[in-house]
């Protein structure tokens, strides 16, 4: 018996224009975890993408992150934020220099739990750094948002995101 | 249904060893290139080396910027390097190997490539290593060679592994 496809584009979205918020929405249930990869550049230097899910703007978000600048080493922590933030309190990125956000949230249909992610950002004129965030509700994620924060920079034309699911089985 | 997540090529180091590991030839047919490597170095009366990564048989015009810790301390810093991480080598723990993540997120498009890698290397000992890094390569042609190479010139040993796999979006 073939085995079915672990690793699934479910939706992807190249940007023709800029764009302030990428939605990807009706996300079934039917895998054991999600994946997003972002490769985008924004319009200005002072960005913060954020992570939100179900259009959850309220503070129900926390996160932990450990950075390098290139100079400098740090961890930082936030509680009670209205997403997950790619570089938390550890400086800014680069207008028009594609960046990678790397997201892996695990167990996301389940109505049990509180959902987890792990993240991964890179810059590499500016920082990179590992995450892991926390969205205090145990409803089902059925939609997933990366916005560009407000009065800052866009998501500029070409840049991409793309969600995939993983099958445990 | 087409694979998502495909692999493009296997290395496995044989008894002689391996002064780099090659990929050639890369199609432009996906979207993102994910390198997963297992490593371990002769260098010889050393613990740690290092790989790092050439692009198109050509170690210029890169930059990154890093985040490590060794056990006791976190560091920061700047290379123009693709530098993955540090890899157990001669003196290292018997069988131990580093484990290396590095992605190349739209590799064959026509802006400069940043480029995203994870590397750890656990020995069981008073320091190990553990890297992330942001790199970039500032080229606009597309990616189609991909070198493993030691930072300090020795082989890669027996057993070493590398897999290259094009992840498509669609």
């Amino acid at each position: 018996m073939a085995a079915g496809s672990t690793y699934t584009p479910i939706a992807t979205t190249t940007l023709g224009s800029t764009t302030t918020t990428i939605t990807f929405s009706s996300i079934a249930s039917s895998y054991t975890d999600l994946v997003v990869v972002a490769n985008f550049k924004m319009g200005s230097s002072t960005f913060q993408p954020i992570l939100r899910y179900n259009g959850d703007t309220g503070s129900n978000y926390s996160s932990t992150t450990v950075w390098g600048d290139g100079s400098s080493a740090g961890s930082n922590r936030h509680s009670n934020q209205n997403g997950i933030y790619a570089n938390p309190g550890a400086g800014v990125g680069t207008a028009g220099q594609f960046e990678i956000w790397t997201i892996n949230i695990q167990n996301y249909a389940n109505t049990t739990t509180y959902k987890t992610s792990v993240e991964r950002f890179s810059n590499p004129q500016s920082l990179t750094n590992a995450g892991v965030g926390m969205w205090r509700n145990t409803a089902a994620i059925t939609s997933v948002s990366l916005t560009a924060e407000s009065g800052s920079g866009d998501f500029q034309t070409g840049s991409t995101f793309t969600l995939y699911g993983i099958a445990a089985a | 249904m087409a694979n998502t997540f495909e692999l493009i090529a296997a290395v496995t180091v044989g008894s002689g060893g391996a002064s780099s590991i090659d990929f050639t030839s890369i199609p432009s047919t996906y979207t993102d290139l994910c390198l997963k490597v297992s490593v371990r170095s002769n260098r010889a009366a050393s613990t740690w080396d290092n790989t790092q990564i050439k692009i198109n048989n050509s170690a210029a015009n890169m930059t990154n910027r890093y985040l490590a810790g060794n056990g006791a301390t976190a560091s920061s810093g700047n290379l123009t390097v693709i530098y993955v991480g540090d890899i157990p080598a001669t003196n290292a723990t018997a069988s131990t190997f580093a484990n290396q993540e590095i992605y190349f997120p739209n590799y064959a498009g026509a802006s400069n490539k940043s480029v995203s890698s994870d590397s750890v290397a656990e020995n069981n000992t008073t320091t190990a290593y553990a890297y992330l890094g942001a790199h970039l390569w500032s080229q606009t042609t597309a990616i189609n060679q991909l070198t493993i190479i030691s930072g300090n010139g020795d082989n890669f040993v027996q057993y070493s592994t590398a897999y290259l796999y094009g992840v498509k979006n669609a």
